[in-house]
């Protein structure tokens, strides 16, 4: 994960660090000799599929034209129009913003409260803190699905259980389609926070400490002082980690591959399970069309993050 | 401290991330308990937290019957050797791009940043098609190949290199040294922190992997963990409910293992990449 904004405007002033008038004997070759063995992976693996998945969103693409990918028939935008007529395409697009929508902004809060406890708070102690609420991060989605179907079980399981204690009856989490989506929401903000929340605390610890003091001598609260001075400092950091929770949670796969198979009816088919149920059919056209659909919303939403950024410089 | 907070504030404070890490932390917890219980236990209503008999009953099975073996040494071979290409082949273009000048460098860098956000999603159809005609479908290769290079570790590599104090190669030059000797013999042994930060990135990213392998490793001797651990826990292959648990400890122990070991190192690597 890396900030492609930042990547890019790097990327603009890319000369040579130390002016020079020409170039030391050998240095092109040795430039070409280390820089070959990545390009070749990477034109061969990177940027041809992704030239490749263009054309065949254009053409009626199928498992049998396997050996054949060339010999196809151009059909235009046929593919997305299909899709975008598909009931459950559109079941699909909504479910996944349904996600991105609700989730994206709990796992933001939740990762911004941590940091702001663990900085303020907790003084003795505090790696120690931060290091077990990044663990759900670094876990396998498939794992922690496998593991999570099992605490969301009506009755045997240890959500609803606790519930219980408080007397609250927990719903049939994954066996109802009004309430499978939210415990998605819940496993995933429960294994996303800890990336926001180490960003966002040492974006805090960067605040410098002489603007509190300077705002508690000017009689300004301990909240006041969040939103007026630390919150102003952390937001392009905000803006990176909700970029990339939003590009993330765009491809949600695992979860509802695991949990429920998309179901109960559809409410939890998502946009990238959805393009591989169509490559399972073998309709690699169709489904080469919704991922390029998927990857459009994602290109906007960098290329947004990337204005923002340089507004802010 | 500003603030000069109450005594039983600050230590209620202690109380509630305490009960939040526990929180947090119990679905672990439960999986390797879990792991140990009997298939009926599991079943039960109420749920039980402490097995009544622990037994090793699952973990037994998973490795003697289910070939687990055989998917941890499969998971265990392809991140290593992605983690090595990637380490390699992203320090050489990063050096190249940071030090040296050769024609279409600026072009260079600039598709290979601008591929840093492209979703695995986009490329697997035409990466299955081009794989399958390469004759590489179903085996090893195919889990590794095509992820021995990523855009990430470029950008990585060269913003590090960047900052080397340029004294060391001109040093390097004065005493005669090819370029790619200073590469190999200066500027390699000096990338230890993004190596670092790369190598647990890679690794991790490797092992949980699992579009890609559920599309390509259709035969059962080229599943990873995640892989087979979603098979067996869906559809009609379904394991009992002990040996899904033990299943989810074993995916999940080697990465435990490798965050606590090097977590310093990366803590520091997410926090670095968020700021700029």
């Amino acid at each position: 994960m890396t900030n492609p904004a930042a990547a890019l405007a790097t990327a603009k002033n890319a000369g040579p660090r130390v002016a020079r008038d020409r170039a030391r004997p050998g240095e092109t070759r040795a430039a070409w000799i280390l820089a070959t063995p990545f390009l070749l992976l990477f034109l061969l693996f990177t940027v041809w599929p992704v030239v490749q998945s263009l054309f065949m969103s254009f053409t009626d693409t199928r498992r049998r034209d396997l050996r054949t990918p060339f010999a196809v028939d151009f059909t235009g935008f046929e593919n997305y129009a299909r899709a975008l007529a598909d009931p459950t395409f559109r079941k699909a697009a909504w479910n996944t913003a349904y996600f991105v929508v609700v989730g994206v902004p709990l796992t933001l809060a939740v990762a911004l409260a941590a940091a702001v406890v663990l900085d303020r708070g907790i003084t003795k102690l505090r790696s120690f803190y931060r290091l077990g609420f990044y663990t759900p991060v670094i876990t396998s989605i498939v794992a922690v699905a496998v593991v999570w179907r099992f605490l969301l079980q009506p009755e045997s399981g240890l959500v609803n259980t606790v519930l219980g204690w408080f007397g609250i009856t927990g719903p049939n989490w994954l066996g109802d389609p009004n309430w499978s989506m939210p415990a998605l929401i819940m496993m995933a903000v429960w294994r996303n926070f800890g990336t926001g929340m180490i960003i966002f605390l040492a974006g805090l610890q960067g605040v410098p400490y002489m603007l509190h003091e300077a705002g508690a001598i000017d009689g300004a609260s301990a909240w006041q002082r969040f939103w007026h001075i630390s919150f102003p400092m952390l937001r392009p950091t905000l803006l990176f980690v909700s970029v990339t929770t939003v590009i993330g949670y765009l491809q949600v796969f695992e979860e509802p591959f695991v949990m429920t198979q998309g179901g109960p009816l559809d409410s939890t088919l998502t946009l990238s399970y959805y393009t591989y149920r169509q490559f399972s059919f073998g309709n690699f056209g169709l489904a080469a069309a919704v991922s390029y659909m998927i990857f459009l919303v994602i290109a906007v939403v960098t290329i947004l993050q990337f204005r923002a950024l340089r507004e802010n410089n | 401290m500003i603030d000069k907070r109450p005594a039983w504030v600050s230590a209620l404070m202690y109380v509630i991330v305490s009960l939040a890490l526990v929180a947090v932390i119990s679905p672990f917890v439960w999986m390797v308990l879990g792991s140990l219980k009997t298939d009926g236990e599991l079943r039960r209503v109420p749920p039980t937290w402490w097995p009544e008999t622990a037994t090793l009953d699952n973990y037994t099975q998973l490795f003697a019957r289910l070939n687990f073996a055989q998917y941890f040494t499969n998971s265990l071979i392809v991140a290593v050797a992605v983690t090595i290409g990637n380490l390699l082949f992203c320090a050489m273009l990063g050096y190249a791009l940071a030090m040296l000048n050769f024609r279409f460098k600026n072009a260079i860098l600039t598709l290979v940043l601008g591929t840093l956000m492209i979703p695995g999603v986009v490329t697997f159809i035409p990466l299955y098609v081009l794989i399958v005609n390469l004759g590489m479908a179903d085996t090893l290769p195919a889990l590794i190949v095509p992820f021995l290079v990523a855009p990430f570790g470029v950008f990585l590599m060269r913003q590090f290199i960047q900052g080397l104090p340029p004294d060391l190669l001109d040093a390097g030059r004065v005493d005669g040294a090819g370029e790619l000797t200073i590469f190999a013999r200066i500027i390699l042994p000096l990338l230890g922190p993004p190596m670092a930060t790369l190598g647990i990135l890679t690794f991790l990213g490797s092992w949980n992997n699992f579009l890609w392998p559920l599309v390509v490793a259709q035969n059962e001797s080229t599943y990873t963990l995640p892989v087979a651990l979603a098979l067996y826990t869906t559809g009609q292959n379904q394991a009992n409910y002990g040996l899904m648990l033990a299943g989810a400890c074993v995916v999940v122990a080697p990465l435990l293992i490798v965050f606590l070991v090097f977590q310093r190192r990366f803590v520091a690597g997410i926090a670095t990449t968020g700021i700029k």
